[in-house]
């Protein structure tokens, strides 16, 4: 794709951002542009059209079964490997079409990390290797890999509870603590963006202000996508809010975003009110 | 619980209390627990009675052979005393195991690598019974077939290794003849553990836990990859388990290696594919039918019980390395 088209995608109307006064600041990470999707004949998701400023957060809430996973899971070609899987339309990515027949899937999952509902980390690696376990993966090549860990874990918040024992088992650390290895294990290999389905709830609440501190503090340097069913954790984190609402029996599509004062405060849809407020869903 | 009396318990005993008992002290698990425990020491009984069986009946002959029975090779009845040890019957065994092994071990688990991640589901059910079935094979029947069948074709095979590969010791054949090696009877031993190896693979890879195979997947990795770090040693014991219960069927197996095997009664040590080797258990078949007298069946049953001995030392050793295998990796 040219740069014109790319910047033609920036100044994509989203809808929402219309009625809203501030403006995204910075430039485009990301952005979906009339991505369409189907598991085999099934569509379950229709003409989604988002943009993901640089460094911000941005929220993806809808009732279950709506396609939020299914579409972060487009936004680093996780979504290809499930077999009968397709999709239209494209993922822009630093300008570029990441579905482009040129782009090999391995650098764009690099560039983009993502943190799963489960914590999983490699069991049978240590601390220590779970965090490296990207770079050894993948065959990246990074030096210093005792200031990487360090700083890694640092950055998910983990540092601290763990500097006394990065040879031990990753699988003996609780839950939150897990999932925060896995943010390292993500943050290692130096992405731009980083997706979170979901990444708390299946933690305790004392676990999860902990991720939504490492969130806030990472979003200074990476773009956050993160989808939640948890709507003060929405507010609290996000910068950016997309409601995503499949309809009987009708494909998933975006109902509305825009800043999350905004969704939350005065939505322009009734039924994102509906939904931001627990009426449904 | 004994020791300390007095109406304030000890510390030590309230805070150790005693789980085991209580775990098990519903009804329906104790009877259960009983009968598990009494199955287990019958088969530990019978175990102890085929052993002691074979040592009994070991005793005669190993005192007129003396150390010389494990350490030599021959098997002459004629002489007095006999000139008679199985060391080179032993090795042999675990020669054509090893040959067996080192066909089987590959073959099996990319067959089950396909099998679980790249074979389209149907393919991959239509794979496993055809396993199953091979598995089910008698190994007479697989004896036959290789004597009439497997035979010719793999002496082309041979030729070729040598013409190729000769110049590795392993690899040299002097006499010309390619029938009756251990080459043929470790390929036949492979036919019969694959099915074995490929079905515990199989089943150990299938149990990789989705959620790993993610986080493989969202950093990046390859199928290779995340076999390699993720799939493979999670599954290690398992299907080193796996080629251990194929390794125990090869160490042992008879008929099969009868109908292949040209058996001598010297020491082949390396050359796989120079006709004629060893194997303890088709000695045994293979004399027992024609025993010159008491001695030479004393001698056979001293023969079984040292197979058994090794038999029980490699599964001793595979448990070890089973038990080992949860290691850590950096
Ligand atoms: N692997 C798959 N094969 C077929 N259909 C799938 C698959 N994964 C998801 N779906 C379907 O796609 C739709 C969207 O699922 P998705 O998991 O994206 O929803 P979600 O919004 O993440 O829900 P939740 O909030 O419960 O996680 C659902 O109807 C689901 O049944
Ligand atoms: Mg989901």
């Amino acid at each position: 794709m040219s740069t014109a088209e790319f910047e033609d995608v920036m100044d994509l109307d989203i809808e929402g951002a219309e009625a809203s006064t501030v403006h995204p600041v910075g430039p485009t990470e990301m952005a979906a542009r009339d991505l369409s999707v189907w598991f085999g004949r099934r569509k379950v998701l229709e003409g989604v059209n988002i943009a993901f400023p640089k460094n911000t957060v941005t929220a993806l809430i809808g009732p279950s079964g709506c396609g939020k996973s299914t579409f972060i899971r487009t936004l680093n070609r996780l979504h290809e490997l499930i077999p009968g899987a397709a999709l239209a339309g494209s993922v822009l990515y630093e300008g570029k079409d990441i579905y482009d027949a040129a782009v090999d899937p391995v650098q764009i999952r690099l560039q983009i990390g993502m943190v799963f509902q489960k914590p999983n980390p490699f069991p049978s690696m240590t601390i220590r290797g779970n965090v490296l376990a990207g770079l050894k993966l993948s065959g990246m090549k990074r030096e210093n890999h005792d200031d990487i860990v360090e700083q890694t874990l640092t950055a998910a918040g983990l540092w601290n509870e763990v500097k006394d024992r990065l040879g031990t088992a990753a699988g003996d650390l609780s839950g939150g603590q897990q999932q925060r290895l896995v943010i390292a294990r993500a943050l290692a290999v130096q992405p731009h963006v980083l997706l979170m389905d979901e990444p708390c709830s299946a933690l305790d609440p004392a676990s999860t202000l902990k991720i939504e501190e490492t969130i806030r503090e990472l979003s200074k340097e990476v773009t956050i996508i993160i989808v939640t069913h948890n709507m003060q954790q929405a507010v609290r984190v996000s910068d950016y809010t997309a409601f995503f609402l499949a309809e009987e029996g009708t494909p998933g599509h975006v109902v509305e975003q825009g800043e999350t004062t905004k969704i939350f405060g005065n939505p322009r849809e009734q039924r994102t009110l509906d939904y931001v407020n627990g009426r449904f869903g | 619980m004994g020791g300390k009396t007095g109406l304030v318990p000890d510390a030590s005993q309230l805070a150790l209390r005693d789980l085991q008992s209580a775990a098990t002290s519903h009804r329906g698990d104790r009877v259960f627990t009983r009968t598990v425990a009494a199955a287990a020491f019958t088969s530990l009984l019978v175990l102890a009675g085929i052993a002691i069986f074979l040592g009994l009946q070991a005793i005669p002959a190993f005192q007129t052979q003396g150390w010389s029975f494990l350490t030599t090779t021959g098997w002459d009845i004629n002489t007095t005393p006999p000139t008679v040890g199985i060391f080179g019957m032993l090795y042999g065994s675990v020669l054509l195991s090893v040959v067996g092994l080192v066909i089987a071990v590959p073959a099996a688990i990319l067959l089950a690598i396909f099998m679980v991640f790249l074979s389209p589901p149907r393919l991959s059910r239509i794979l496993t019974n055809l396993i199953d079935l091979m598995a089910a094979i008698p190994s007479v029947i697989l004896g036959l077939w290789a004597f009439y069948i497997l035979n010719p074709t793999a002496e082309e095979w041979q030729v070729l290794l040598n013409k190729y590969l000769g110049w590795i010791p392993i690899f040299e054949n002097t006499s010309g003849n390619f029938l009756g090696t251990p080459f043929i009877a470790g390929f036949v031993l492979a036919i019969m553990m694959i099915p074995i190896i490929t079905a515990v693979t199989r089943e150990v890879l299938s149990r990789t836990p989705p959620d790993l195979i993610n986080a493989s997947e969202a950093l990046g990795c390859s199928l290779w990859t995340m076999l390699r770090y993720v799939a493979l040693p999670y599954g290690r014991g398992g299907i080193v388990g796996g080629i251990m219960l194929g390794l125990g069927r090869a160490l042992g197996e008879t008929i099969a290696v009868f109908f292949v095997l040209k058996l001598v009664y010297e020491t082949n040590w390396d050359k796989i594919i120079e006709s004629g080797g060893g194997s303890v258990a088709t000695l045994i078949v293979s004399r027992f039918g024609e025993v010159s007298g008491p001695l030479e069946l004393q001698l056979l049953l001293a023969a079984g019980f040292f197979l058994f001995i090794m038999t029980l030392i490699v599964n001793v050793i595979a448990n070890l390395i089973v038990s080992r295998t949860g290691r850590l990796q950096k």
